[in-house]
């Protein structure tokens, strides 16, 4: 293996994605996060009337984006996605309860605090896409 | 350098595969998706996100098991019948493919059984000539020969000869079960297409829990369920919860007693929801009661069947109670109202 191929294959495997666990990571927490968004009575009235079997893929689809891994979501996709909410009024306090209940999820599995706070940092750059402003 | 273009090799020699479509061939390009290809080709398939979160792609290989990459978040029963998503799927070999909404192919049955389980529930067993392929669990179409077409459950297991089994409920202002209610009789041939759905049992995890909650008709899904989980010697606790208003809707009380005798780990509790309730029977729907008599469902599967309303709540409640969302089977077909 020569230096350049060895120094790739170290920044491929150095992502956020990669160190925290990969799509293994992301099943391991779908049904902890969704279970705890459920019960949270802050927030899950955003999720009545939304298919369970349906919700779950799209579960995957949000922790993988705030994993840092692999996605093809635009700002535009996450306005449009959640405009349907921000008209029920969804504001910054359901936000951080959403992120709040992802850190406990993470906490639960034993991520260490570093990479609990990039996740976390990650979500923050979909605030506004989010909230719609 | 020069270039040989070989059938099936690409210029720069990737291998190129086809996508075998009913009567039609195309060809994988390179780094195509089969959505990719089929999108290319204009053939008309449903998709949106293309990313795998939204399932609208999902279509079935018919020939050869997809690649596991096209498979990731599906149901153990979709990806053992190898259904896939098209936008994630990159070949690894020709494929022969089924899109979900291709013209069905119905199959001739005869009548054999029509008997009344309950005052307003029909016991129907159509026979074939062949064997029927299926799972227990999972429905068909029935076809009148005018075109109009229902969805029933099958009630039965393939174990038993070349028939299927329904039971059909007579719903108030319904074309479809009055017609056969009223009309059919022993020895007429009905059209029957060909088997659909994921809410069956796979013979996996023998020791884990199952729990079956239905309402009406949605009971004959879980019989089949039920009947082939014991075959397979299941080993797990099996509690089945049915549930109606009156006492005379349900069916099948006496044979689920029976049965609960014969396998000390089958639990029977017939549920009801009106207000008259005998000795032997509990009082509430059988959601309700199901969700306060199991303490705790983890590590639990669970089949629901009858009203959506029913189903939906259910759904999430079990969920919540610890069932993991991938071990939680439901059919996706509604009971209409003019069924
Ligand atoms: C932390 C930042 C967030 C990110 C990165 C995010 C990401 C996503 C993604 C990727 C989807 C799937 C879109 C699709 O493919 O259909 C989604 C859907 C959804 N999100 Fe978020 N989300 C965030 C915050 C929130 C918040 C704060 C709520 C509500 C409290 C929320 C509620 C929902 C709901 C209900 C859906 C499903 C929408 C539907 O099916 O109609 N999300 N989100």
């Amino acid at each position: 293996m020569t230096d350049a191929q060895e120094h790739e294959e170290a920044t491929m495997s150095n992502t956020l994605y990669d160190r925290i666990g990969g799509e293994a990571a992301v099943n391991a927490a779908v049904d902890i996060f969704y279970r705890k968004v459920l019960n949270d009575y802050r927030i899950n009235r955003f999720f009545d009337n939304v298919d369970m079997e349906k919700q779950a893929a799209k579960q995957k689809a949000f922790l993988t984006m705030a994993f840092g891994g692999p996605h093809n979501y635009t700002g535009e996709d996450m306005r449009k996605g959640h405009a349907r909410l921000v008209k029920m009024g969804l504001d910054n306090s359901h936000f951080d309860a959403v992120v709040e209940n992802l850190g406990a999820t993470l906490e639960e599995l034993n991520v260490p605090q570093e990479l609990i706070a990039e996740v976390v940092a990650i979500c923050e750059t979909t605030r506004n896409d989010v909230l719609g402003r | 350098m020069f270039y040989v273009e070989h059938y099936g090799v690409s210029f720069n020699g990737s291998i190129m595969y086809k996508l075998t479509i009913e009567e039609q061939t195309y060809t994988c390009q390179p780094d195509e998706t089969v959505l990719d290809t089929l999108l290319r080709e204009e053939v008309n398939i449903s998709y949106a996100c293309k990313k795998g979160t939204c399932h609208s792609c999902m279509v079935r290989s018919l020939d050869t098991i997809p690649p596991a990459a096209a498979q990731v978040g599906l149901k153990n029963t979709l990806k053992n019948h190898q259904h896939f998503l098209a936008c994630l799927c990159h070949p690894e070999q020709d494929m022969v493919i089924k899109l979900p909404d291709a013209s069905e192919f119905y199959t001739e049955g005869t009548v054999v059984v029509n008997e009344m389980l309950n005052r307003n529930t029909l016991l129907l067993i159509i026979a074939f000539k062949d064997a029927f392929e299926f799972n227990a669990g999972q429905f068909v179409n029935l076809q009148r020969a005018d075109g109009l077409t229902r969805s029933y459950s099958i009630a039965n297991t393939p174990q038993e000869s070349n028939t299927l089994e329904f039971h059909i409920r007579r719903l108030p202002h319904g074309k479809f079960s009055a017609w056969l209610h009223d009309d059919i009789k022993v020895g007429d041939t009905i059209a029957v297409s060909e088997a659909r759905g994921h809410c069956f049992y796979l013979p996996e995890r023998r020791e884990q829990g199952i729990l079956l909650i239905g309402t009406g008709t949605g009971l004959a899904p879980l019989a089949g369920i039920l009947t082939d989980a014991l075959a397979h010697g299941h080993t797990g606790d099996i509690y089945l919860f049915h549930g109606s208003r009156e006492v005379e809707d349900l069916y099948r009380i006496d044979e689920m007693r029976e049965l609960a005798k014969q396998h000390s780990n089958f639990h029977y509790v017939p549920c009801l929801s009106g207000s008259h309730v005998p000795e032997g029977f509990m009082q509430g729907r059988a959601n309700d009661v199901a969700l306060a008599t199991m303490a705790d469902l983890k590590g639990w599967r669970v089949f629901l069947c009858g009203h959506p309303d029913m189903v939906n709540q259910a759904k999430r409640m079990t969920f919540l109670k610890g069932a993991a969302s991938a071990d939680i089977y439901a059919d996706a077909f509604l009971v209409t109202p003019t069924g």
